[in-house]
């Protein structure tokens, strides 16, 4: 489970005299699902395009499969599927004629493997209309049709949850956590949806401004940031105790905050308790990935 | 590369880009041929009840006494005796040509202005098309490389040319058959002509059959049809937005004509590629825009324009970062 699919190293891309994207090193493994998660701006679009062989970098390698795109794009791209952005297709073809038009550039699909990955999506009913009457979702499951007919290695989603209504994000967070996990698919996600990204994810990388300030996986990421709120009775008393103990924030006006350490909580209840302050709330808090991440990129906006 | 090609098909019929050119021909066609008849019909009224085989009979005699006399024009009119026989022989009413004369005339007229936009209503958009429509991403991350793909692209605009051309022979043989008949293929029609000098040399001169003719405007036209729609290709890669590449493209046709008239004392314009678009007129006896411009010399501009722009087209696509 541990195959590398896809390695970027010390990729850079300079336009004019600005550097957008910044020194940028990750690798991914197969069967996992990771996430780009950064502010519009950051370069997530920029080097997905350059994963995709779109836009060339200024320096830095990127290896789908061990193959190097800038030397074998055409054998590299027979590992790689992608949406970038939104799924354009063609609006006066229909969704077949749109899939074997793609399919035709990839050697050996045949019309089974088509009819496949249109059952795949759950499609069929509207196959044969014109892409122009679909429906946003039905773009994207169309989108995502196109790009998993090559079985690819690799699959790369731009804003894959991008205007789908709530049922089309469950439905394709879903899909997408089944196709790494059936299908051993290397599925990357960018998205500026924290919450998002939370809940699709195995490994994170946080981006701003070209940089990539952390990779690490969802849990890890989160429980490094667990928190502790107390409810106590008197409060003056109990938070003077506390102070002593560890670091204690103000939450609101009857709680405060510590960080959570399963080895010492028990410890400060007790002694808590000695002192007779009544602990009426202790909940342990795991903060969302937002406020992670606002606080790695120093309180820059989202969105 | 067959296939990619048939991608490039589909897709030209699925933006319903032939029928909407056919339509274009079907009308414009109607209301020329239309003209025309009535054009004839005013004419034999003109004449009246003059029969027009006497009338050429005399021509005919007229010409042969002058013959004698004629020196230097002696061969021209020569030629002139032979045609005017001809029509006589074959029962042909000049004045009252068949589908044959509609459209060596209609190439003639259209070969320059009219069939160049129609091409670009096809080229001007292949490649920006895909770019305003965002297809080009998925497009451009197959494992195709860019070179095929862009040679699929044009490969498939050198084939959209070639059935415009035929669609155009086609429509202007049925429509100018049912109205004018079917007569007059083999009439001979003068060719040859050339300027020497500031004048027209008719040394060599000489007949052909209509037909003849015909087959070789129709190539002239196909190949400044193909100019025409490999510099809008090129536009289509330069230029984001569709209207951009086709507003430049008819501002150049269009200069282009005024052009032609306008420089005769302009010597290096003779480098310009619309200036050399007036192929028609190197066969049909027209004095060309610009003092020592010949048939030949007019194919190798055009010629080098277009390997010119394919060479920047193809440089450009394949090194373009896609935003």
């Amino acid at each position: 489970m541990s195959e590398i699919t896809l390695s970027v190293k010390g990729l850079r891309k300079v336009i004019g005299k600005r550097m957008i994207i910044k020194d940028l090193s990750f690798e991914l493994k197969r069967g996992e699902v990771f996430g780009f998660l950064g502010p519009n701006g950051a370069g997530k679009t920029t080097t997905i395009r350059m994963l995709v062989g779109l836009i060339k970098p200024t320096s830095g390698t990127i290896q789908i499969c061990g193959l190097d795109i800038s030397k074998h794009f055409t054998r590299a791209m027979k590992h790689l599927g992608c949406i970038v952005e939104n799924p354009e297709l063609y609006p006066f073809l229909t969704g077949m004629e749109n899939l074997r038009h793609f399919a035709v550039m990839i050697n050996g699909i045949s019309q089974e493997r088509i009819d496949e990955v249109v059952r795949l999506v759950g499609m069929q009913d509207r196959v044969n209309d014109k892409v122009s009457t679909y429906s946003l979702g039905m773009r994207q499951r169309l989108g995502i049709a196109q790009a998993l007919l090559g079985k690819p290695d690799v699959l790369i989603l731009d804003e894959p949850t991008n205007g789908l209504d709530p049922s089309g994000i469950r439905e394709m967070r879903a899909f997408i956590r089944f196709l790494a996990e059936e299908e051993g698919l290397t599925v990357l996600v960018s998205s500026h949806l924290l919450h998002e990204i939370q809940l699709m994810c195995d490994r994170v990388a946080i981006i701003s401004k070209g940089e990539i300030i952390r990779v690490d996986s969802v849990n890890v990421l989160l429980s490094s940031e667990e928190r502790l709120i107390w409810r106590m009775m008197p409060h003056m008393l109990g938070k003077s105790i506390l102070s002593e103990l560890t670091a204690v924030v103000d939450e609101a006006e009857d709680t405060i905050t510590t960080a959570y350490s399963v080895d010492a909580v028990g410890e400060w209840n007790r002694r808590l308790v000695e002192a007779g302050v009544n602990v009426l709330e202790m909940n342990r808090k795991l903060p969302a990935l937002e406020d992670l991440f606002l606080e790695l990129t120093g309180g820059e906006s989202i969105d | 590369m067959i296939n990619l090609v048939q991608n490039e098909m589909t897709k030209l019929i699925g933006k319903r880009r032939f029928i909407i050119i056919s339509v274009i021909i079907i009308v414009l066609l109607s209301m020329f041929s239309y003209a025309q008849a009535k054009q004839s019909e005013s004419t034999k009224e003109r004449l009246g009840t003059v029969d027009w085989r006497t009338e050429l009979q005399q021509e005919i005699v007229d010409m042969q006494n002058r013959l004698s006399s004629a020196g230097q024009w002696r061969e021209q009119i020569q030629i002139q005796i032979k045609q005017s026989q001809y029509y006589l022989d074959n029962d042909i009413n000049p004045a009252e040509p068949g589908a044959p004369s509609f459209i060596r005339g209609f190439v003639q007229n259209s070969a320059e202005l009219f069939l160049p936009l129609l091409i670009m209503i096809i080229a001007v958009d292949l490649v920006s098309s895909e770019r305003s429509m965002g297809t080009i991403k998925l497009l451009l991350t197959r494992p195709v490389s860019r070179f095929n793909i862009l040679l699929s692209k044009y490969i498939a605009l050198v084939l959209s040319v070639s059935l415009v051309i035929f669609l155009f022979g086609l429509f202007s043989y049925l429509i100018s058959a049912m109205m004018f008949g079917n007569q007059g293929w083999s009439a001979p029609v003068l060719t040859g002509f050339s300027s020497e000098g500031g004048e027209l040399d008719i040394s060599g001169v000489r007949l052909v059959s209509q037909w003849q003719y015909i087959i070789q405007q129709f190539g002239l036209a196909w190949f400044i049809a193909l100019v025409v729609g490999t510099l809008s290709f090129m536009l289509s890669i330069l230029m984001r937005s569709s209207a951009a590449g086709m507003g430049t493209m008819l501002a150049c046709l269009i200069s282009g004509a005024i052009l032609s008239n306008m420089v005769s004392s302009w010597d290096s314009a003779k480098y310009l590629f619309m200036v050399n678009l007036g192929l028609m007129d190197y066969v049909s006896g027209s004095a060309p825009p610009i003092e020592g411009m010949t048939l030949g010399f007019s194919l190798t501009v055009l010629a080098a324009w277009m390997i010119g722009s394919l060479l920047v087209s193809f440089a450009v696509f394949m090194r373009k970062d896609i935003y």
